[in-house]
């Protein structure tokens, strides 16, 4: 982005030009630019890829593709929207954001740095490219079992699972790397005077997430090498006929993917209470409260994984104490939403499109939550395992709660990223679009789910008719309006009214006192803690 | 400079701590391979009865087997029903003799299933078995069964495998139905097949 392009001017250094200053960059923010920009890139090509099977389930029967293709497209959808999209998006907040807002003058580990990012476009490049060779004649296509790899299924497919299994690989290399660097960053290198408890609460969601990846990532890279193994060295780890267990390997994946859901939403946790706090112009209410929260969200989320698969069979105590266990998280999470809550309690509210964004993330993800808890009970879960009730339920929570919610941060700091004012009228446009849109989308499939329509299928029955050409349009609408997000981030970083050092109003914290942009190089002095 | 040398320290120190976080969640993650199969033995979780099978020997406590240490309660009857599978890439047919059986807990039962090589080579399988519920598989005791061992069936040979098991008293008493079912896997076709189908594309 130009803030980058033009170091203000008092420290002259000698970058190297063009792509090789790209590839070669150690500055914290040059790099969460780069995350950024992969996210957004990232979040276009997965969409591309749900709208394609959106289509598909416009109507009835086979009309655009085979049933293979179909399954490979919501599989690396998946795959994309998580490891690609999401998490870059949030490292990317993480590497612009921690050291300004913690005092910091980069962060801890610079090299690792820009290697955590230069893994990511070859892992994507890994987890796409299957298609490509497929339209050559060459392999199956691209991996086919859904992103959770279940066993035995991906024992036996195709060369496009050997491909996702290294794309995962080097994408939870990259990530471990980044929460290395965020972590110590966070311990070593905050402003003098600035404790723990004065942390800004997006450092503490972070600094969660980056231990809950630094203790799972591990675990699914060692399940997905036993995949690897299983299929091309003759062990036996899931394969029942030589003693191995298929149930081990959801275990061992949910051991991972369920924190995942945390490791995903914590930063967007984390940042929420900034911008409510910013337009309600009031201080942040319940800060300790917020932080606790954090924290048991954190190690709650290692330990209900079972959850994900209730109907793989399980004794009756394991069921129960996996149904409460994951029903509790809803008390630390409830703690969350009351701080948002009373945070804008009484406060001088305005509706910028950040804060539009934020309130928009509080009400839809409330929804997530909810529809989570019915989830998590036995006696429901049977009924609503692997129906359409579960796609609407996680999209509440990854799209409304995840993507709504980087949106929230990228609306709120975009002006201190880049020097300028983004377009109010577009960003407003973009928000009620992308809510309408999003509800037509799923709302919808909660009802699909209900009647009894199974995910992952190519093709239904006539009495899904009206309800799947519904969520059809509503994906379109909601795809095409990320357009006007695109551009309105384009626009601004062009050019726009000139942003003040404290872009909004009410916005507090060390990020402000920067001019925007800040200069090449920040907090080369450290600030003082008060 | 100093104020430069101390945090360095600090950052390796905290690196290699958590790359030690790392390789020990990376381990654990192997090291649930046999936690969760000894969880599984000991639980009847997944149905894995508590007899080993697919080693090919026979559990220790069944050495000397034949009358149960328990009595017979003649108090009640469990039914157990038979079922069997045959997994894909086993030319294989496979049905129970009996569908079901009614007995007394501690008394042996016997029964055998009827498998078939549908096929004109001879071929190699191992049975895997499952009891359902789970909370039955760690009372249900088989003494003598064919998952015990590989199995080699001539081409179109017609073979009846036999199966001695006990329910054991200590059973729930809310359990009235078992279910024991077998998944029979192929040992020289599976892999095979699949190493020649990727060769083949």
């Amino acid at each position: 982005m130009t803030a980058i392009a033009h170091p203000s001017g008092h420290q002259e250094e000698h970058y190297p030009g063009g792509l090789l200053r790209w590839l070669t960059t150690t500055n914290h923010k040059d790099i969460g630019t780069m995350y950024m920009t992969f996210a957004l890139i990232m979040f276009f090509v997965g969409g591309l890829m749900i709208l394609a099977v959106r289509a598909e389930l416009f109507q009835p029967g086979l009309q655009l593709m085979k049933p293979e293709f179909f399954n490979q497209l919501i599989g690396v959808h998946a795959l994309v929207m998580i490891f690609a999209a999401l998490m870059p998006a949030a490292t990317g907040f993480a590497n612009w954001m921690i050291p300004l807002m913690i005092g910091a003058p980069d962060m801890a580990l610079p090299r690792l740095n820009n290697w955590g990012f230069w893994l990511l476009p070859p892992a994507a490049i890994l987890l796409t490219l299957p298609f490509m060779l497929a339209l050559f004649g060459i392999g199956d296509g691209a991996i086919a079992t859904g992103w959770t790899f279940y066993a035995p299924l991906s024992v036996q497919g195709g060369m496009g699972i050997d491909f996702a299994i290294l794309a995962v690989h080097i994408l939870g290399i990259s990530s471990i790397m980044g929460s290395i660097n965020i972590i110590v960053t966070i311990f070593n290198m905050r402003a003098p005077g600035m404790t723990m408890m004065k942390l800004p609460l997006f450092a503490w969601g972070w600094l969660i997430t980056a231990f809950l990846l630094i203790a799972t990532l591990p675990v699914l890279a060692g399940a997905v090498t036993m995949l690897l193994t299983d299929r091309h060295f003759g062990t036996h780890f899931f394969n029942a006929a030589g003693g191995g267990d298929p149930i081990l390997f959801q275990h061992l994946f949910w051991f991972f993917g369920h924190p995942e859901v945390y490791i995903l939403l914590l930063p967007v946790w984390g940042l929420m209470p900034h911008v409510i706090s910013a337009f309600s112009r009031k201080p942040t209410y319940g800060y300790t409260a917020q932080v606790y929260s954090f924290i048991a969200i954190g190690l709650l989320s290692v330990v209900v994984w079972a959850h994900h698969f209730f109907t793989a069979g399980m004794p009756v105590p394991a069921l129960i104490y996996f149904m409460f266990s994951t029903m509790s998280i809803s008390i630390p999470l409830a703690v969350l939403f009351f701080c948002w809550i009373a945070t804008m309690w009484r406060g001088a509210m305005t509706f910028e499109t950040p804060m539009l964004f934020a309130v928009g993330f509080i009400v839809l993800f409330g929804i997530a939550g909810l529809t989570g808890l019915v989830l998590a009970d036995v006696a429901a879960d049977a009924q609503y395992h692997h129906s359409y009730f579960v796609v609407a339920h996680f999209h509440y929570a990854l799209f409304a709660g995840g993507i709504m919610g980087v949106m929230t941060g990228v609306y709120y700091w975009l002006p201190k990223w880049t020097g300028h004012m983004y377009s109010e009228k577009l960003g407003k446009l973009h928000f009620w679009l992308t809510v309408v849109a999003f509800n037509l989308t799923f709302i919808p499939q909660f009802f699909l789910g209900l009647a009894g329509m199974p995910r992952r299928i190519p093709d239904y029955a006539l009495q899904f008719a009206e309800f799947n050409a519904i969520s059809t349009v509503g994906a379109f609408i909601l795809g095409l309006s990320q357009l006007l997000f695109a551009w309105n981030i384009w626009a601004c970083v062009r050019g726009g009214p000139k942003a003040e050092a404290r872009a909004w109003e009410g916005a507090d914290g060390l990020e402000w006192e920067l001019p925007s942009p800040p200069p090449h190089h920040s907090w080369e002095t450290p600030p003082v803690i008060r | 400079m100093e104020q430069a040398s101390l945090p360095s320290q600090d950052n390796s120190r905290l690196i290699r701590r958590l790359l030690l976080l790392v390789a020990g969640a990376f381990v654990f993650a192997f090291a649930l391979v046999p936690l969760y199969d000894v969880l599984c033995r000991a639980t009847g979780f997944n149905g894995k009865t508590a007899t080993g099978f697919a080693t090919g020997g026979l559990p220790a406590q069944v050495a000397s087997p034949a009358q149960p240490r328990a009595a017979v309660d003649r108090s009640r009857l469990v039914r157990v029903e038979f079922t069997g599978t045959v997994m894909p890439g086993l030319p294989w047919d496979m049905r129970p003799l009996q569908f079901s059986v009614e007995l007394h807990p501690g008394e042996m039962q016997q029964v055998s299933y009827l498998v078939r090589n549908l096929s004109d080579k001879p071929v190699t399988g191992q049975a895997v078995p499952s009891v359902s519920p789970g909370q039955a598989a760690q009372h249900f005791e088989k003494i003598e069964c064919f998952c015990f061992e590989q199995q080699t069936l001539a081409p179109g040979e017609a073979r009846e495998m036999p199966l001695a098991f006990i329910v054991k008293p200590e059973i729930g008493a809310d359990i009235a139905q078992i279910t024991l079912s077998y998944a029979f896997f192929s040992l020289d076709g599976q892999r095979q097949t699949l190493t020649r189908n990727r060769e083949e594309k």
